[in-house]
């Protein structure tokens, strides 16, 4: 079978869609032969990438990402609390991704809580946020951030899209102005200085960010290295490396959970070199979306 | 620049490995595997007629069910499941017989360091005892890399804790490891140089990474003889009482 005709009769296209069904590996290789793939991208180059912030007007931050088709919405809720014993000048992030019903209805996926602990692991460990920040009055109050991703259209590289929109929301967050009430506890100040007790934390509105991680999940088959797969590819071949480097090259991850192919040395460097080129994409993306933001 | 470890081990050795097969009656394989206090119990049920809702019936399945020592079960849980479900599907033959299910269930016993990796060779050794066709196994090892940049294996807890960051790897243990030296191998790189599995926490450079892979293959090589001795022993052993 090749490739289709220009002239897209109707017979040789219900035998395409056929063919992809029935053999999926197949059809795919065919189109690794003449390095490409099904969507026209070269084997290299991720999916288009746009991020939009300040979606949820609700929250302290948000951030909603799109690689490609796959959707994540990520928005963060500052609460103050009272910090642990152990730790008393340091903060509190707390981190959950969902697959709502919206993604796959019935019973929860099995992906959601990996894809979580994942995120988790990658952001508490990536040193982006210093938690000694996030102290208001060292022993007696600090911030905790709820930080929730939603999945909103799952069409593979769940993990990068939700770390893009979990770091987008960090630079895009907004730390409510607060003072100390007369019971010496931590309030929301009101509007506008109408009361006038003094603000905390006047000057201190945004968290800064130390090296931000990036990532960029890639699908090992045979001699072929995918960059960004779709989930039509990542269920066929189910060989992925996910591979996080941060702003300064330092590998924060290098995740391939299992799989048929063995990667050997020159893969992983090869996936590590395609990475490096897409933390620059992701740098600029985000630097444009948040100067966008400034500009208004 | 030498890493000083509390238990006085230098930077490559690994702790005293012990590991028993056919330890639970009623399971069709069983194996406990332990490195230093760190010990796990595997059990092997299967293959039972049946696959899963979304499995592909063409091939058998896999189910892991982890067991932690404490506590409920949680997204740490989940993920090793999940990492231990690929891993050991990539090992296993899964198109000998297709429409089953092999579920492998690991009870952790204690946790002190490098548990995922125990874990992995546990299900390993329980799978060879309960016969299920495998096209080779599995070796499994920690590594750390400390803020000087040196690479130590087979971390206690409070190493991991301590140490900048650590990998978890998990290499094959082919049949050319015991071919003499001289031997060509097949392809550009011999089998046991590919990785099956990877799992890193905390930051290191991509060259203390590649640094991780060298040590593991050494110390891979190390643990494949020990499994080797392992199971012809018990094997020449239960020859002798039947």
């Amino acid at each position: 079978m090749g490739l289709p005709n220009a002239s897209g009769d109707l017979s040789t296209e219900v035998e395409l869609d056929a063919f992809r069904r029935l053999f999926p590996l197949r059809f795919f290789e065919k189109h690794l032969l003449e390095s490409i793939r099904p969507d026209a991208r070269p084997l290299g180059r991720a999916r288009d990438t746009t991020l939009s912030l300040g979606a949820v007007a609700s929250a302290n931050g948000s951030a909603n990402a799109k690689i490609g088709s796959t959707t994540m919405l990520a928005a963060i809720k500052m609460e103050v609390m009272t910090p642990s014993l152990e730790t008393p000048d340091e903060g509190c992030i707390a981190i959950d991704f969902h697959m709502p019903p919206i993604v796959r209805p019935g019973r929860p996926a099995e992906a959601a809580p990996v894809v979580a602990k994942q995120l988790s692991d990658t952001i508490l460990s990536s040193g982006m946020i210093n938690l000694k920040e996030l102290s208001l009055v060292s022993g007696k109050a600090a911030w905790m951030a709820y930080l929730d991703i939603y999945c909103l259209y799952a069409d593979g590289a769940l993990f990068d899209a939700a770390l893009l929109a979990a770091v987008a929301a960090f630079s895009y967050l907004e730390i409510p102005v607060v003072s100390l009430n007369d019971d010496g506890k931590i309030v929301l100040s009101e509007e506008q200085g109408l009361s006038d007790r003094e603000p905390v934390n006047k000057e201190k509105r945004k968290v800064n960010l130390g090296s931000i991680p990036f990532s960029l999940t890639c699908i090992l088959h045979k001699n072929y290295i995918l960059a960004d797969p779709t989930a039509e590819e990542e269920s066929i071949m189910e060989t992925s490396v996910t591979v996080v480097l941060d702003s300064s090259s330092q590998l924060v991850s290098l995740y391939k959970p299992g799989g048929p192919v063995l990667a050997y040395t020159s893969a992983i460097q090869d996936c590590i070199a395609l990475t490096r080129q897409r933390v620059m994409e992701l740098q600029m993306i985000l630097e444009e979306a948040i100067s966008g933001m400034e500009v208004d | 620049m030498e890493v000083d470890r509390e238990d006085g081990r230098s930077q490559n050795q690994l702790r005293p490995l012990a590991c028993s097969r056919n330890n639970l009656h009623r399971a069709h394989g069983s194996a406990s595997w332990s490195q230093g206090d760190t010990k796990v119990l595997a059990a092997v049920y299967g293959p039972k007629a049946g696959t899963k809702k979304n499995e592909n019936p063409e091939k058998a399945c896999i189910e892991v069910i982890w067991k932690p020592k404490t506590g409920q079960i949680g997204k740490l849980e989940k993920e090793y499941e999940m990492i231990l479900k690929r891993t050991l599907q990539s090992i296993c033959i899964l198109t000998v017989n297709p429409n089953t299910t092999t579920s492998v269930i690991i009870q952790v016993a204690n946790d002190d360091g490098a548990l995922l990796p125990s874990a992995i060779n546990a299900a390993c050794m329980a799978l060879v005892d309960a016969g299920i066709p495998t096209r080779h196994l599995a070796v499994s090892i920690c590594c750390c890399v400390a803020r000087s940049g040196l690479v130590v294996l087979d971390p206690t807890k409070l190493e991991e804790q301590k140490m900048k960051a650590f990998a978890y790897l998990v290499f094959p243990n082919s049949v050319h490891s015991v071919l003499p030296e001289g031997s060509p191998s097949g392809q550009g790189e011999p089998i046991q140089n590919g990785i099956i599995t990877s799992v890193t926490h905390g930051i290191m450079s991509v060259d203390d990474y590649f640094y991780c892979l060298e040590r593991g293959r050494a110390a891979s090589t190390k643990l494949s003889d020990f499994l080797r001795k392992n199971l012809q022993q018990q094997s020449t052993d239960s020859s002798k009482a039947g």
